[in-house]
């Protein structure tokens, strides 16, 4: 940073707000202060084990753990009895899905997912097929969203599972969960929904959508990390195997002593969720729109990937052409944001949600996901994009394809060596 | 990732950026990579009456690796004959920037980049790319 700008800053340091500014909620959130208020006690005075049966310290924690279950059930309209502890969102996942194949295996060994699924469903999936059940990778069309007809079209007699995720991570993309759940309730056919995304976002409800199992992570909606839920339908009943064996706690399902504190904050966050929902969402939806009506008057070829309508408020994911994603975010190091550039992922591959969009590989280089949350200020958000602007803007001075772009030079009509 | 102070001045305060007439006679123009990998280098240098690089400059789209080294190449060509500057390695531009193991592409392309400047500039001149190819 020069040092104009650091003095500009100072002057006006009123009204700067504290960097770095976190833009990055797709990825984890702070647990909220009113759940780790809420923990505390079951780390020290309530440190009972809620399986044991026999003096109130057991009692205490199993009185806690299901009430925790209870606020987890209420915000997907849910029973109780349905909700299985988790380790978080991976686990549940796996569970579901193997656990789903794994009991039917033999007379039904046909799975459906999608291709923009998070890499715990995706990776879940292809064990499975090393097993050797055969699975059917939905494609996805330009908005993120995926075809009802191509689904319907999949389902075969075999299918024992559709594991479609309710919101996708990175483009925060809607999947019209309803329309799913009949789908697959007509055809018989268990409907699973990766939820991680969603929970405490849009409102769902496990009758009305039809789904018979949902996952749950913990640290996504304000809660801890390490927490996450299953919700198993019990009418009409889904069965699965367990993954982890042991002392046959919750149901038999998913074995090893409960950790208290963790079940009581995700129980916390979301309860806190389903009550702020509402009012939360509205004014994140105002700062998203800001947000983007802002980049756009200032910076011409930006991209907005994913669908705008079907998307929860507080994700924006844009391409900024001719700018390279790290490029841009080692420029606006005062925010935290991910980018679906090459250069940011371990497999130096472009990231394969936006790919499955048919986004060019030269736009998925440029991409940053911008992720606001419960404590983004219209503050914050004016920063970022003074300074996403001024920095795209700087790099696109010295880029190479911008310059191309200028002069009328159609960058496809170049023999590129690719390396 | 962390990276060096070195790497990030060159990235903040980047040297020679811009863009020589690519018509001159006296420049050499080298464009190398490519969009779809997410990294572009267009290098370009301006050899003097002397046969010493004079002037060079540079553009890249790509990550701040890609950047610095771009950078650094331009810088250490200047004063240089094209046989020496042809002796610039990808390993001593990696080194200086200490370049995290994933990111010595870069360096292999700022590399091409000088060798595709010198080749072009041969080539205008007259001499084939026999010796640039070597």
């Amino acid at each position: 940073m020069s040092s104009l700008q650091e003095m500009k800053i100072a002057a006006d340091g009123q009204n700067r707000p504290k960097t770095p500014i976190y833009l990055d909620y797709q990825a984890t959130t702070p647990t909220d202060s009113r759940v780790v208020e809420a923990m505390l006690p079951y780390f020290t005075t309530h440190f009972g084990n809620p399986h044991s049966r026999n003096h109130s310290f057991g009692w205490e924690a199993e009185k806690a753990v299901e009430n925790a279950r209870a606020q987890v059930a209420s915000i997907i309209g849910a029973d109780e009895k349905e909700i299985i502890f988790t380790s978080g969102a991976t686990e549940s996942n796996n569970l579901a899905i193997k656990g789903v194949a794994h009991f039917y295996k033999g007379k039904k060994n046909h799975v459906i997912t999608v291709v923009t699924e998070h890499k715990c469903v995706l990776d879940s999936c292809r064990h499975l097929e090393l097993e050797g059940f055969d699975i059917t990778y939905l494609p996805v069309q330009q908005n993120g969203l995926i075809d009802l007809e191509q689904l319907k079209a999949a389902i075969r007699p075999d299918t024992c599972i559709v594991s479609v995720m309710a919101v996708n991570n990175e483009i925060g993309v809607i999947q019209p969960l309803a329309e799913i759940g009949k789908i697959c309730r007509a055809a018989k056919v268990y409907f699973h929904t990766d939820a991680a995304q969603a929970v405490g976002k849009i409102p769902l409800n496990v009758e009305e959508m039809n789904i018979d199992m949902m996952s749950i992570s913990g640290h996504k909606i304000y809660g801890p990390k390490g927490i996450g839920a299953l919700y198993v339908r019990r009418k009409p009943r889904v069965r699965l195997e367990a993954l982890i064996h042991g002392g046959g706690q919750e149901r038999g399902m998913r074995s090893g002593t409960l950790p208290t504190p963790l079940c009581v904050g995700l129980g916390e966050a979301c309860a806190i969720a389903q009550r702020e929902m509402g009012a939360e969402a509205e004014r994140l939806k105002g700062l998203r729109d800001r947000f983007y009506k802002k980049i756009k008057e200032q910076l011409p070829e930006v991209y907005l990937n994913g669908d705008l309508d079907s998307r929860i408020p507080g994700n924006l994911n844009l391409s900024f052409a001719y700018v390279e994603g790290e490029g841009l975010m080692m420029g606006i190091k005062d925010l935290a944001v991910s980018s679906g550039s090459a250069c940011t992922s371990a497999s130096l591959e472009p990231s394969y949600v936006l790919r499955a969009l048919g986004v060019e590989e030269e736009l998925a280089h440029t991409s940053l996901r911008i992720g606001l949350g419960r404590f983004t200020t219209e503050q914050d958000v004016d920063y970022a994009v003074e300074h996403i602007v001024e920095s795209v803007q700087r790099l696109r001075s010295m880029s190479p394809l911008w310059e191309m772009a200028q002069e009328g030079i159609d960058i496809k009509s170049i023999k590129w060596a690719e390396h | 990732m962390a990276y060096s102070e070195k790497l990030i001045d060159h990235y903040e305060n980047p040297r020679n950026v811009g863009a020589l007439d690519k018509g001159d006679f006296s420049v050499g123009t080298g464009l190398v990579g490519a969009p779809a990998c997410g990294d572009v280098m267009k290098l370009q240098i301006k050899v003097g009456a002397d046969g010493r690089i004079e002037d060079a400059k540079f553009k890249t789209f790509g990550c701040g690796s890609a950047i610095a080294s771009s950078s650094l190449a331009t810088e250490w060509v200047k004063g240089k004959t094209l046989d020496e500057a042809e002796t610039i390695k990808n390993t001593m531009i990696a080194q200086q920037l200490s370049l995290p193991p994933v990111k010595i592409h870069c360096s292999v392309l700022a590399e091409d980049a000088i060798k595709a400047a010198i080749k072009d500039y041969r080539e205008k001149h007259g001499k084939p790319a026999e010796k640039a190819a070597e």
